[in-house]
Order: structure tokens, then C-alpha cells, then sequence
């Protein structure tokens, strides 16, 4: 059984919800970012969602598009990241490791060079934000037959049969983009969201997480609720900006403890 | 009646051989494909056609005039080169084309508000005028380093109406405005009509802007058997995202006679990497929507371009020029900035014609190539637009203030 499949099962039996918390990696620098995936894990993440910098991140908000751009700075590349999730690794042989990023980079390594070099690395998931199913087949392919989760977004306006076609190409979990707009977006509906999962439910029994735009530990609270993970960004990543570099392991290692005791409240 | 946007590639979901597609997140395929399927209907509509020629010939002055630059020609002592007139289009440049039919197409499908990405500003002019004409709400999304560079085009886009939004992503230029209009309209796609002015983008985009623009083939098609009798032995045009080459080549494609050669910029020299060419120098890879020839690191990240045009900043470009490449329809050179300012000045003297920078760079190609041809062979470059918005730009490079 696949960590993340094991994880949602352990989770599900233990009536709990997944708490996925999106760090860029090497944001602000790529020294960080290790030390920072094991305080998250210690500060109750059960997932791990790892972005990808990219110079032209057309779905992030501002937030995420200034830590691309720091990590960029550092020139932190695809190679970088799967080394991350290798260093990663020798120590946390348990907690799945999502990567999302844009599809550039990993067309310019390869597709079958990347699965390769992902699966050795110890990935467990990668979601392609700008591969739709329409041109994913082939990519999604690849990373089964290496057995890694090709991750799908759904949207809210995904009809019933776009909902049928990703969750036939994903694995692992899908991921619901809770608004129309980009990452760290304001305004979630709450009950918009809990109408929708219901639906996607219907198509699949796969796990689905909920994502973009979820800021406190109130909402984490809520959707934690109807939701099989919760992922937080934004309200992660906004922090970095302002804090000395010592100081973004504990502080955000604190911030996503409230979430946690948010959520099993 | 004749439909005049009809069209065989690409097939139903984008693609031109592995180019182009539609790679967006999730949320946007659901507003694509509604766009989609109002463009299939609108572009079979009668009453959609007529309005939209109406309004080219009596707003936009179409049909623009195919010129024979006989001066130029002589000067060069070798083929005959024929302009065709982009340039005297209302707002001076081949943009309104595709401005107009897209805002007529937001009109027809109930939306309020239209939004745009421009680089140059000529596209952002072009959006903003039709938003005037047709009473739409218009936000314009440009790069910082764009706004700073000219001036007098975002005056004119507010003198408009338009809202002028700076964008300070990333390199601050075209590309990063073009993200930041798709992240509008992600979150406005209800009211909101993005358009896009290039063939470059997600599915449907490429295929209609082509067709909007296919107006400038078409013309050129009828006025040169009008003028000689026969079709072009080459056509020339300059290429950033390609719409203006697109616009002049696709009524062409199929004459097998007729040689097809698009002019990128090699901004300081290809060997120096700091040019926007990428079907000259890129490889294959993903951006805005579409897979296409870019210019991309090692790593994929999308690389800073350099033109001394704005309008050819971009790394990118669309994914039909990027197939015809590959299935050699179509031969792409580079130009670089000298040689582009030198066609600037040959076509102002000789001709009495200012052209755009954008277009000095198809001037400067054919300044090599007409020589190598004899004098009974025929040129058709498309002048995609005037000069007056470079004048300081040239002034500049030449260590002049005005």
C-alpha cells in the first residue's frame, strides 16, 4: 500500500482529517526547507505538499508567486527540490511527500527522467497545476506505472462529467479548489464547498482535500468537518516574508499546531 | 453566405501536431470551453459576420491598402515589395482586428467587463478603444517595466476609460501581465471577458485570433491578383506572440508556391542570449496555456527577453507558427536591433512611412532578402503597424531627447 493511501486509511479509521500544509521549496532559501518538512510533520501535518518554484505561476496569488520568486533568487531547481525530499527521507520514511509546480520544469527534465528520479527520491505525489486531464494522460501514466499518485485538482466548475474523467486519471487523493480565483484568495463558502464535496462523492471514493483559501483555524475547523484533508498555504507562506530566518520553523511549526488543534477539537 | 472563419487545424481540443492545447488549471476549463462554444457558434452566425465586417469597414477602415513600395524596391534593386497597410488601421496597428471580434463575441455572450494583457500598449490601446465604442468596462493589465516604457500609450488607454494595472511579478513585462489577466479572470469569469492579443494562449485563443486576424491574408490575397495578376512569390512578416503573421499567412497556407518566412527578434544578437526568438533559438515546452517553442533555462524556467520593440518581448509564441515550423511550411530568421532601427529609418526616407519597430523588423529582413530576388519576383510584408509610438524609443537609442 502506498504511504498516502495508507495515510487517508489510518486517518479515516482514527475519524480524523488530514491536515496538508504547502511550503515552496527552498523559500527563503533552500537551506530551510528539510528542517522545515520535519517541523511541520512534528506540528501535525500529514501530508506533506511541496511546491515547486516556477517563474510564471499563473493559478498562485501573490503570496505563493513572491515565495517562487525568493527560492528562485537561490536558484532552486527541480533537481534541488527532489533532493529536499531525498534529505527528507532519511529521516521520515512515513510521511507522503506531495510536489505541485507547473508543468515546464518537468517537461524540460523529461517526464520518464523525472518519474525516475521522483520515485527514487521518495515522492509520493505530483500535482501538476497547469495539466488538466485533457493533456495528462500520459504524464499520469508514467507516474502510476512507477507507482506514484498523479494528485487532480477539481473545480467549482467542474460538471459531473469532468468530475468522472479526473477522478478516473487521479489517484492518492483529489484536491478541490474551494473558490474561483488563485491561491490566498479571500471569501470561501463554506457552504458552497460542503454541496460540492458532497457531489464529487458521488464520482468517487477516493479521498478529497480541500484547498485555496482557507486562512485560520476557524475555517480549518469547518471544512475538517466535510473534508477528508485540509491543505493551507498562503497562510503559511505569508509569514516567511517577514520573519528572520531561524525563526520560520518555530513559527510556523506553531501556526499549523493551532490548525491541528483546530481541527480535532 | 461565405464563411469567412472557417478553418481545418486545430483539431476539436487545440492542438497543432504536439503544439498548443489547453494547459490551465482546473478551474479555467470549464470558462474555456464556454468560450469555445460560443466562438463555434458566433463564427458560423451570419448576423455575427456581418456585424463584425461592418464595423472593420466603417470603425476599423478596412479593407487597409496593399502598397507597392516602389522607391524602397528600386533602392534595394530587386524584387518588388508590397506593404500591406496595417498600419493605417483606427489605432494604428493590426490589434483592433482581433480586439473587435472579441469584443463584439463578450458582447454576444452577455458580458460586462473585458480585461487585457498588453505589452507595448498597442493591444491594451486597441482593447480599450472597442471597450469605449461598445460601452464595456475595461481593465488592461501591463508590466511595471512596460508602463514606464511607454508612457503615452497608457495615457491613451485612460483617456479611454480603461483601468491601467501595473504588474510588478516577475519580470514586470508582457509575460507577467498576461499571468496577471489570467488570474483576474479566473476569479471574474461570470461578467468578465478576457482578451487575449496574440494567437498564443489556451485553446480556443490561438485558433481565434488567427481567424480575426485572417482578415489581413484574405485582403492581401484579392489585392494582389487585383494589382499583378498572381499570388506572392513570399510573404513577410515580424513575429512576438505572431498574430500579425498568422493574420497575414493563413490565407496562404495551402499555396504551396507562395514562401512563407516570419522575422524575430535578435534584440542585441541571438549569440548573446539576450533576443526574443524563441522559434530561432528555444525548444518545445508549456507556457500560458499552450506548448510551444520558448525561451526556457535549463531548469524551465521561462528567461527574460530582450527586443528593443516591446512588442516582440516575449518569450514565447503561438503554437500554429511553432507547428509550421516543424513541418517546414515556414522558415523563421532573426533580426536584431540595429538592423531593425536601420529598417525604421530606410522605409521613413524612402518611402515616407514610420513604421513600428515591431515591423522594422519584417523592413529589415526584406532589405536581404528582395536583393537576392529578381526584379519581376513579389514581396508582400505585412506593415503591421505606425511609429509614432516608438519616437522616443528611437530617439533614445540614438542619445537624443526630445
Amino acid at each position: 500500500m502506498s504511504r498516502l493511501n495508507r495515510c487517508f486509511s489510518e486517518l479515516k479509521a482514527a475519524g480524523r482529517c488530514a491536515l496538508v500544509p504547502f511550503v515552496t521549496a527552498g523559500d527563503p532559501e533552500p537551506g530551510v526547507t528539510v528542517e522545515l518538512m520535519h517541523g511541520l510533520v512534528a506540528a501535525g501535518a500529514n501530508v506533506l505538499e511541496l511546491g515547486v518554484p516556477f517563474s510564471d505561476p499563473m493559478a498562485d496569488g501573490p503570496v505563493i508567486q513572491k515565495a517562487s520568486e525568493r527560492a528562485l533568487l537561490h536558484h532552486t531547481s527541480l533537481h534541488d527540490v527532489l533532493g529536499m525530499v531525498k534529505t527528507f527521507r532519511e529521516q521520515d520514511g512515513n510521511t507522503p511527500v506531495v510536489l505541485m509546480g507547473y508543468l515546464n520544469p518537468i517537461e524540460r527534465m523529461g517526464y520518464d527522467t523525472f518519474v525516475e528520479a521522483a520515485k527514487e527520491a521518495g515522492v509520493d505525489g505530483v500535482l501538476t497545476v497547469d495539466l488538466p486531464p485533457e493533456e495528462a494522460a500520459d504524464f499520469a501514466d508514467k507516474l502510476k506505472r512507477a507507482e506514484l499518485s498523479p494528485i487532480m485538482l477539481l473545480a467549482p466548475t467542474s460538471d459531473a462529467r469532468r468530475i468522472d474523467k479526473i477522478c478516473s486519471q487521479a489517484d492518492g487523493f483529489v484536491y478541490y479548489v474551494s473558490l474561483k480565483g488563485v491561491t490566498g484568495s479571500k471569501a470561501l463558502d463554506i457552504d458552497s464547498v460542503r454541496d460540492k464535496l458532497s457531489e464529487i462523492r458521488t464520482h468517487t471514493d477516493m479521498p478529497v482535500g480541500v484547498g485555496f483559501g482557507i486562512k485560520t483555524p476557524e475555517d480549518a475547523a469547518t471544512v475538517a468537518k466535510f473534508a477528508d484533508a485540509v491543505v493551507v498555504g498562503s497562510m503559511l507562506v505569508t509569514q516567511i516574508e517577514d520573519l528572520a530566518i531561524e525563526d520560520i520553523v518555530p513559527t510556523l511549526s506553531k501556526s499549523l499546531a493551532e490548525l491541528r488543534a483546530a481541527m480535532d477539537a | 453566405m461565405h464563411n469567412p472563419l472557417n478553418k481545418a487545424l486545430p483539431d476539436e481540443r487545440g492542438h497543432f501536431g504536439q503544439y498548443g492545447g489547453m494547459f490551465v488549471a482546473e478551474t479555467l476549463m470549464g470558462p474555456l470551453q464556454a468560450l469555445q462554444q460560443a466562438y463555434e457558434q458566433y463564427r458560423q452566425d451570419s448576423g455575427f459576420i456581418a456585424e463584425l465586417n461592418d464595423e472593420l469597414h466603417h470603425y476599423v477602415g478596412r479593407p487597409s491598402p496593399l502598397y507597392h513600395a516602389r522607391r524602397w524596391s528600386g533602392h534595394l534593386g530587386g524584387a518588388q515589395i508590397y506593404l500591406k497597410r496595417e498600419d493605417l488601421n483606427h489605432t494604428g496597428a493590426h490589434k483592433i482586428n482581433n480586439a473587435l471580434g472579441q469584443a463584439l463575441l463578450a458582447k454576444r455572450m452577455g458580458k460586462k467587463r473585458i480585461i487585457a494583457e498588453t505589452g507595448a500598449g498597442q493591444h491594451g490601446v486597441a482593447s480599450a478603444t472597442v471597450a469605449a465604442r461598445l460601452g464595456m468596462e475595461c481593465v488592461v493589465y501591463m508590466g511595471a517595466e512596460d508602463i514606464e516604457r511607454q508612457k503615452m500609450n497608457v495615457y491613451r488607454m485612460r483617456l479611454l476609460g480603461a483601468e491601467v494595472r501595473a504588474v510588478t511579478s516577475g519580470t514586470k513585462t508582457l509575460k507577467d501581465a498576461l499571468n496577471e489577466a489570467m488570474r483576474d479572470w479566473v476569479a471574474t469569469v461570470d461578467d468578465t471577458f478576457y482578451i487575449i492579443g496574440t494567437v498564443a494562449g489556451p485553446h480556443p485563443y490561438p485558433a481565434m485570433v488567427r481567424d480575426f486576424q485572417a482578415v489581413i491574408g484574405r485582403e492581401t490575397r484579392q489585392q494582389i491578383k487585383a494589382q499583378m495578376g498572381r499570388l506572392p512569390d513570399e510573404l513577410v512578416a515580424c513575429v512576438g506572440g505572431g498574430s500579425n503573421a498568422m493574420g497575414l499567412f493563413y490565407p496562404f497556407i495551402d499555396d504551396a508556391d507562395v514562401g512563407i518566412t516570419g522575422v524575430e527578434a535578435a534584440g542585441d544578437g541571438l549569440e548573446t542570449g539576450r533576443h526574443a526568438a524563441p522559434l530561432c533559438e528555444g525548444q518545445p515546452g508549456v507556457l500560458h496555456g499552450n506548448r510551444t517553442y520558448l525561451m526556457s533555462d535549463a531548469d524551465g524556467q521561462i528567461q527574460a527577453t530582450h527586443s528593443i520593440s516591446a512588442g516582440l518581448d516575449y518569450p514565447g509564441v503561438g503554437p500554429e507558427l511553432a507547428w509550421l515550423k516543424d513541418i517546414n511550411r515556414a522558415k523563421f530568421v532573426a533580426v536584431d536591433d540595429k538592423e531593425a532601427l536601420q529598417g525604421f529609418k530606410d522605409l521613413t526616407r524612402l518611402e515616407g512611412i514610420i513604421p513600428a519597430l515591431e515591423s522594422s523588423h519584417a523592413i529589415a529582413y526584406c532589405s536581404k532578402l528582395a536583393p537576392t530576388l529578381s526584379p519581376d519576383k513579389v514581396i508582400v510584408m505585412n506593415l503591421s503597424g505606425r511609429g509614432d509610438k516608438d519616437i522616443h524609443t528611437v530617439a533614445n537609442y540614438e542619445g537624443i531627447v526630445l
